[in-house]
């Protein structure tokens, strides 16, 4: 009888992480849809730069209320999961306070991880007013009305009742530990900096029900964890795992430094060869697929852009700083890396429907999720990628439309027809001869 | 009235059997575009007079591609890209300068990847190495005590991190430098990037060389520098959009270097 909280917390666990699991591989697959890009050179400087982004936080400070707020909501989540490793231990072999013995330490542990628990209802508190109250611009943005608005909130409302229950959990503990010559397995152990003035709350009750209680916060709580663990793959809280790859095989190049398409290399320096018969067929590779030039849909961009669409945290730095948006277009940056994990999710659900293939279903990124009129928009300035806090770039996905726009479908607005036709003509945008080129040399 | 500029080509040089210390870029606007040529004229006559071995590819330079390639047309960018590499290699070209960020990026960081390997340089920091070096000596002169803020053009500042060339040289000139509220890495655009220089823009609200040049006037100037012919247009067109081309004037760098000189 008494084994059985401890059989039925490990079914909890197993169910929590196993969905876990299964939602993890999902992302790898969905991720793996895109084109091969190679990532893994300059080891040293990815190290880096997640060292100093993802864990060090460095580009969230550039707005310091939020990163300053931002990094106490992240420290508190890292060192409170320390307390996660207690509670699986203590859950799965019945035990109690189990690190307890290490004395001196557990009390600075305990008591770091209630302030930063305090910390954190602080920090959390003020992000609802932003979004809520205050109403920042780049919350209240066209682009996050329905769930992408209500998910902020949710998991604002998860991290509170998180601490809180954890708060109470070490304040029920705290009241029976105090019961005058001790009360069951409530063992003196650890600080209480904070629970400690939430104590007193109990002092009418029966020690039985406060001990009812700690057992309720203590199950509530872990719970509450994996259900927050598993809510992860739904949301965009899923940068809190992803940032860390995300910033690794970000882009180490100069950010103006577009890639050459090398399909196109191949091409162009067949025309150009003189030697080259003109007549000759294409050679053709049997198991290639005919290759597109840019992208129209998600398994056109590479695994990197894809996995900065699961990365993205619709902050809304980027759009906050785009000129095009600034002075009203409809280009936003952060709704093209949504609009791309809204279309990768969809392609993975026909996959997982069809038995791991994707049947077409007559929809693509380009035009059911992104307009041409946003595309165009586009300075390629380069302040979305600067902004972002994980190193997204939204340009490289508007890049790779806009190329797939104007050498597949010729779809370019006249105008930059017309530029482009001139450099083919005239080597220049505009329509002078290239013999005038030193013109201005003699001219008054 | 010509103006005695010396500008020999890479051609000419060739046949003298010499080869200059570094290629001149003109670069499209700076040869076609009214406004944009008197950035160019500004830069050979400080390159004049510092005695520099310069030569530019005269008829023989084209497009770098840069508008194809930012629209999306990246066979129109390659066979630009190699074409001019087939010219530059052919005359062996090692160091490159060139006063338009837009051809300095392209020349910089696309064409290695196509075959074509060099020293480029953005004519701010060639000028910044004259003074370090000494080769040219610059007074406030005209200019001592006026108010000016510097624009950064996307594809210099942002795109390859060259914030402080052109802010050294304006503080060379005596002047009080002003900051604009959004700057180096948080700059905003002029607007004209990615080949939205030769479109009109998608329907909005607002220009974004007005929004820009609202920014640059905040600082109350008497001069907008600029690094960009692209910029240059896009803030003068701001400035005349604000009513203000009275009293506000937008150069580019190389031209308060060769007016504080008279050159």
């Amino acid at each position: 009888m008494s084994y059985l909280s401890n059989v039925l917390f490990a079914i909890v666990l197993i169910i929590g992480f196993g969905y876990f699991y299964s939602n993890v591989k999902k992302i790898i697959r969905n991720i793996n849809l895109g084109v091969a890009v190679n990532r893994k050179d300059n080891a040293k400087a990815r190290w880096r730069n997640m060292a100093m982004i993802a864990l060090g936080q460095s580009k969230m400070v550039k707005r310091p209320v939020a990163g300053i707020l931002h990094i106490i909501v992240y420290v508190g989540f890292v060192i409170i999961n320390i307390e996660l490793l207690e509670i699986i231990i203590d859950g799965l072999f019945g035990t109690h306070r189990i690190f307890a013995p290490l004395g001196v330490v557990y009390d600075f542990l305990i008591g770091s991880f209630e302030v930063l628990a305090f910390l954190v209802l602080f920090a959390v508190t003020v992000f609802l007013i932003r979004r809520n109250i205050v109403k920042l611009r780049r919350f209240i943005h066209a682009d996050l009305k329905g769930w992408p608005k209500s998910d902020a909130n949710y998991i604002l409302y998860f991290e509170i009742t998180l601490m809180t229950l954890f708060l109470l959990m070490n304040a029920t503990d705290f009241h029976l530990q105090n019961v005058p010559g001790g009360f069951s397995h409530f063992i003196k152990a650890g600080s209480f900096p904070i629970s400690q003035f939430i104590a007193p709350v109990f002092n009418r009750m029966s020690n039985e029900l406060v001990m009812l209680l700690n057992e309720g916060f203590w199950w509530l709580h872990i719970v509450g964890i994996l259900i927050f663990m598993n809510y992860l793959y739904f949301s965009k809280h899923l940068h809190i795992l992803l940032a860390f790859p995300n910033t690794y095989f970000a882009n180490l190049n100069p950010q103006g430094q577009f890639d050459n398409l090398a399909s196109v290399t191949a091409e162009v320096k067949l025309m150009m060869d003189p030697n080259a018969d003109p007549f000759a067929a294409a050679p053709v590779s049997e198991n290639e697929a005919p290759s597109k030039f840019g992208a129209s849909d998600v398994q056109d961009l590479n695994w990197v852009q894809l996995l900065n669409a699961y990365t993205c945290t619709e902050c809304g730095r980027c759009t906050s700083s785009c000129p095009a948006n600034q002075t009203g277009k409809k280009l936003s940056p952060r709704k093209i890396m949504m609009d791309t994990r809204d279309r990768l999710e969809e392609v993975g659900k026909n996959i997982d429907a069809n038995k791991g293939v994707f049947v077409p279903d007559n929809k693509s990124l380009l035009n059911d999720y992104i307009t041409p009129e946003e595309l165009w928009a586009c300075t390629s300035c380069n302040a979305c990628v600067e902004e972002c806090p994980v190193n997204i770039s939204p340009l490289s996905i508007i890049m790779d439309m806009r190329r797939y726009l104007v050498m597949e479908q010729s779809a370019a607005p006249m105008p930059i027809n017309a530029m482009m036709t001139n450099i083919e003509n005239n080597g220049a945008p505009w329509q002078y001869s290239q013999q005038d080129r030193l013109n201005w040399k003699n001219e008054i | 009235m010509s103006e005695n500029l010396i500008v020999p080509t890479m051609a000419e040089m060739l046949a003298q059997g010499k080869q200059p210390e570094v290629l001149f870029w003109v670069g499209c606007a700076g040869s076609f575009d009214d406004r944009a040529k008197k950035i160019t004229k500004a830069f050979v006559r400080i390159l004049n007079r510092a005695n520099v071995s310069f030569a530019v590819l005269g008829t023989e330079e084209s497009c770098t591609g840069d508008p194809a390639k930012r629209a999306g047309n990246e066979f129109l960018f390659q066979m630009q890209a190699m074409m001019n590499i087939e010219v530059l290699n052919a005359y062996e070209a090692k160091k490159i300068v060139t006063a338009c960020p837009h051809c300095f990026n392209t020349l910089k960081n696309e064409y290695p990847e196509l075959g074509g390997h060099y020293e480029v340089v953005h004519h701010t920091e060639f000028l910044k190495s004259l003074l370090d070096s000494g080769r040219l000596t610059i007074e406030g002169g005209q200019f001592k005590g006026k108010r000016i803020t510097f624009h950064d053009p996307c594809y210099l500042g942002r795109a390859n991190n060259v914030y402080e060339a052109p802010r050294d040289l304006i503080q060379k000139l005596d002047v009080e430098l002003l900051e604009m509220k959004r700057s180096k890495a948080n700059g905003l655009c002029c607007g004209a990037g990615g080949a939205q220089m030769f479109k009109d823009a998608e329907p909005g609200n607002k220009e974004i060389n007005v929004e820009r040049t609202e920014d640059a006037l905040e600082t109350k100037p008497d001069i907008i520098a600029a690094g960009c012919p692209f910029c240059n247009t896009m803030l003068t067109d701001g400035v005349k959009n604000k009513e203000r081309e009275g009293d506000v004037k937008v150069m580019d760098i190389a031209e308060l270097i060769a007016n504080a000189q008279d050159l």
